[in-house]
């Protein structure tokens, strides 16, 4: 781009979307601080500094950050990877589900297979059956033009009730009222981690390869958005589907394999997050997964780029735990569910944000330049470049 | 259970399902006829009926009747209405992606909800004296077959719902009122070049949606439950299903309502059918009847959507 050679960063887009989702998490911990203050003002303080530090108290928190941001990336990557290529995935939450069962079970039952080889099995289940749940919306919308948003949200109710079933079927922990928790073999690889990320009494954290796959696989994504032909062609039917088309690109066979590859990533979710040896088995209840609707969150505040998925999701994490220590002041854990929400809802304005920053980026810069050219000036269009696959380029 | 008692039983318990469905789904109607994609419906029904409840909680303290119920619906609509504000300026001032702000509606509802409970009633349930079931409308109840399916042992919001059906069609389809907001869901530069202020259409048709979608907060509640717990069970997104099924028109959107509310009646109460309950399934494969019939309805009926063309397109005066 041409921004590049006037050398001013805060006429880059990264620069300013970055910029502007910094604001929108400074105004939500903004909103934060005053609910705090509301419900307890003597202790308003105390209770911020537990959220802005709590996941940085020890390495077990810090470990704690990156275990609960595995399955975050990996719903935000799902939801993200499908808003690029123009569907809005808000099947997520039941792709995970589905996930998260054939990860269990064939961690449950398939003890037959070697340790290094039974995990690897359980996340390629998991990837599989989130593969499945994924691709019925999308051949529905493909064949039969049905909007994939009631699908997903069709689908979701599925999983919800299919998961229970096939627990209660195969893998039911009575007296538990959850699954069985998947064999020692299939669990993930600590890889060291809990070695280094250990509390203060001892206690390891829960992080574990999970979250190495999960950065793996985001990288991926971007690698295949940007760099294959394949991405180029789902990206430029999200961007103008009716041009995708003149162009000589299948929009139909697009659809359909987007779906499958945004049902994997949310299916390969559910598998890592239960397959994490923190001990939980699948609760049988009727609830949707929550990660799945936060994924949601996580790839919007991340404005569907991979790359900023990774650091959204750890962000949303980093809040979690700190919330949990907020909790130890009398506050609820609400409170970080209202300031996530503020956050998202800001991050709606990046838009906005970034044109201002723009306009103030360009006042300088003319300044700066004064002997350029004049029709040079003009040339840093703050948003929405009108070729189809840059960064960005989304919104629409 | 006699087969005509069955058949009875079965109408009066679709149209619990179905009413607050129907009201929420016209309300996503006007939000997307105007332009803007509101997939902040449960989020908005949550609130509405936490606000709705709360006052309901607090006001049967000192009074009963169904006024009360009447009073809680409009205290539901107004908080509806301020929570929709919050999505109308992202959408149109700001110029957002609405699924953005939708979002964002949706997860702040609940945990406010939580938290608000917590510190005005003390626990996160709050509860409600349900007196407001009508056993006998006069006059109509008596009337043999139709007396006893729709007006006995029926709330008064299941009338309520149908008045809003009836006026929601005549608004959107027979005022200029209708026409100006859904040139603006169609094409708004046309709309603008003929002097329809589409920032002010669009604001009206977001806020509508949220009263009736705060509305259907309580309408779904009330029947259904003996306390409120922050939740509406998803029924927002079913509603946006509705609304989707219904190819955003008023009367299939109340024949999907009572589809649904039909199928999800049986999922309920399959013990009481003979046919379903000889199946001898586990109860949750009955509770997959509505979503799986919903789609394979859909894949058989469908044809090309008809969601309005500008929906969830920011407008922009300056871009022509």
């Amino acid at each position: 781009m041409k921004d590049k050679r006037l050398g001013n960063p805060l006429q880059r887009q990264g620069v300013q979307n970055t910029i502007a989702a910094i604001i929108a998490i400074l105004i939500g911990m903004l909103v934060g601080l005053i609910v705090l203050l509301f419900t307890d003002a003597s202790r308003a303080g105390e209770g911020m500094m537990a959220i802005l530090t709590g996941g940085l108290t020890d390495l077990k928190n810090m470990g704690q950050v990156l275990y609960y941001a595995t399955p975050l990336i990996m719903t935000g990557l799902s939801v993200g990877f499908a808003k690029k290529t123009g569907l809005f995935n808000i099947g997520a939450p039941g792709q995970y589900m589905m996930g998260a069962f054939a990860a269990v079970y064939v961690g449950v039952k398939w003890t037959f297979l070697p340790a290094g080889i039974h995990c690897i099995v359980a996340v390629l289940a998991a990837c599989l059956f989130g593969a499945i749940w994924g691709i019925l919306p999308g051949l529905l919308k493909a064949w039969r033009g049905i909007n994939e948003v009631i699908t997903c949200i069709m689908m979701n109710y599925i999983a919800m009730s299919m998961s229970n079933v096939l627990i209660r079927a195969f893998i039911y922990d009575r007296a538990k009222n959850q699954s069985f928790r998947p064999d020692e073999t299939a669990e993930l690889p600590k890889m060291g981690f809990d070695k280094i990320f250990v509390g203060e009494s001892g206690t390891p954290s829960s992080v574990n390869a999970g979250i190495v796959v999960a950065i793996v696989l985001a990288i991926v994504v971007w690698v295949v958005l940007e760099k294959t032909k394949m991405g180029y062609e789902l990206k430029a039917c999200g961007f103008n589907k009716d041009a995708a088309k003149y162009a000589g690109i299948s929009e139909k066979r697009n659809i359909v394999q987007a779906m499958i590859i945004s049902g994997a990533l949310a299916g390969i979710g559910g598998g890592l997050n239960y397959l994490a040896g923190a001990g939980t088995g699948i609760m049988v209840a009727d609830t949707l997964a929550q990660q799945g609707f936060d994924g949601i969150a996580v790839a919007l505040l991340g404005m569907s780029n991979p790359i900023a998925i990774i650091f959204t999701g750890i962000l949303m994490a980093y809040l979690t735990v700190g919330g949990l220590a907020m909790q130890s002041f009398g506050f609820v854990s609400q409170v970080i569910t209202i300031i996530t929400s503020v956050i998202v809802y800001f991050a709606a304005f990046i838009l906005f944000f970034s044109q201002i920053i723009a306009k103030f980026a360009k006042g300088k810069g003319e300044k700066q330049n004064a002997n350029a050219e004049p029709g040079d000036s003009g040339q840093a269009p703050p948003a929405q470049p009108p070729t189809p696959p840059t960064e960005g380029g989304e919104q629409a | 259970m006699s087969g005509l008692d069955l058949i009875i039983f079965l109408v009066q318990q679709t149209m619990t399902f179905a009413i607050p469905l129907l009201v929420v789904a016209l309300g996503g109607l006007f939000a997307e006829r105007s332009g803007i994609v509101n997939i902040a419906l449960d989020g908005t029904m949550i609130i509405g009926a936490f606000a709705g409840i709360l006052f309901m909680h607090i006001i049967q303290a000192s009074y009963t009747g169904q006024g009360i119920l009447l009073l809680s619906l409009l205290v539901a609509a107004v908080s509806g209405i301020v929570i929709s504000l919050v999505h109308a300026f992202a959408s149109i001032n700001m110029k957002a992606d609405q699924t953005i702000s939708g979002t964002a509606i949706n997860t702040f509802a609940p945990a406010f909800a939580i938290y608000v409970a917590r510190m005005v009633v003390g626990v996160q349930q709050v509860p409600f004296q349900n007196d407001f079931l009508i056993q006998k409308v006069p006059v109509l109840g008596d009337i043999p077959l139709i007396g006893p399916m729709f007006f006995q042992k029926a709330y008064i919001t299941t009338y309520l719902g149908i008045v809003i059906l009836v006026l929601s069609a005549v608004v959107l389809y027979k005022t200029r009122f209708g026409l100006r907001l859904r040139a603006c869901g169609e094409h708004p530069q046309a709309a603008d070049s003929v002097g329809i202020n589409v920032y002010k259409m669009r604001y009206a048709g977001t806020l509508i949606s949220g009263a009736l979608a705060g509305m259907g907060g309580v309408i779904f509640v009330v029947p259904t439950s003996v306390n409120f717990n922050a939740t509406v069970s998803g029924y927002g997104f079913l509603a946006l299903a509705v609304l989707i099924f219904g190819q955003w028109k008023p009367g299939r959107i109340l024949f999907a309502a009572i589809f649904f509310g039909f199928m999800k009646t049986l999922s309920v109460t399959y013990a009481n059918i003979p046919v379903l309950s000889d199946m001898g399934w586990s109860s949750d494969i009955y509770k997959m009847i509505p979503y799986v019939a919903t789609l394979i309805v859909l894949a058989f009926t469908s044809k090309k959507s008809a969601a309005p063309r500008a929906e969830g397109i920011p407008y922009d005066k300056g871009e022509r």
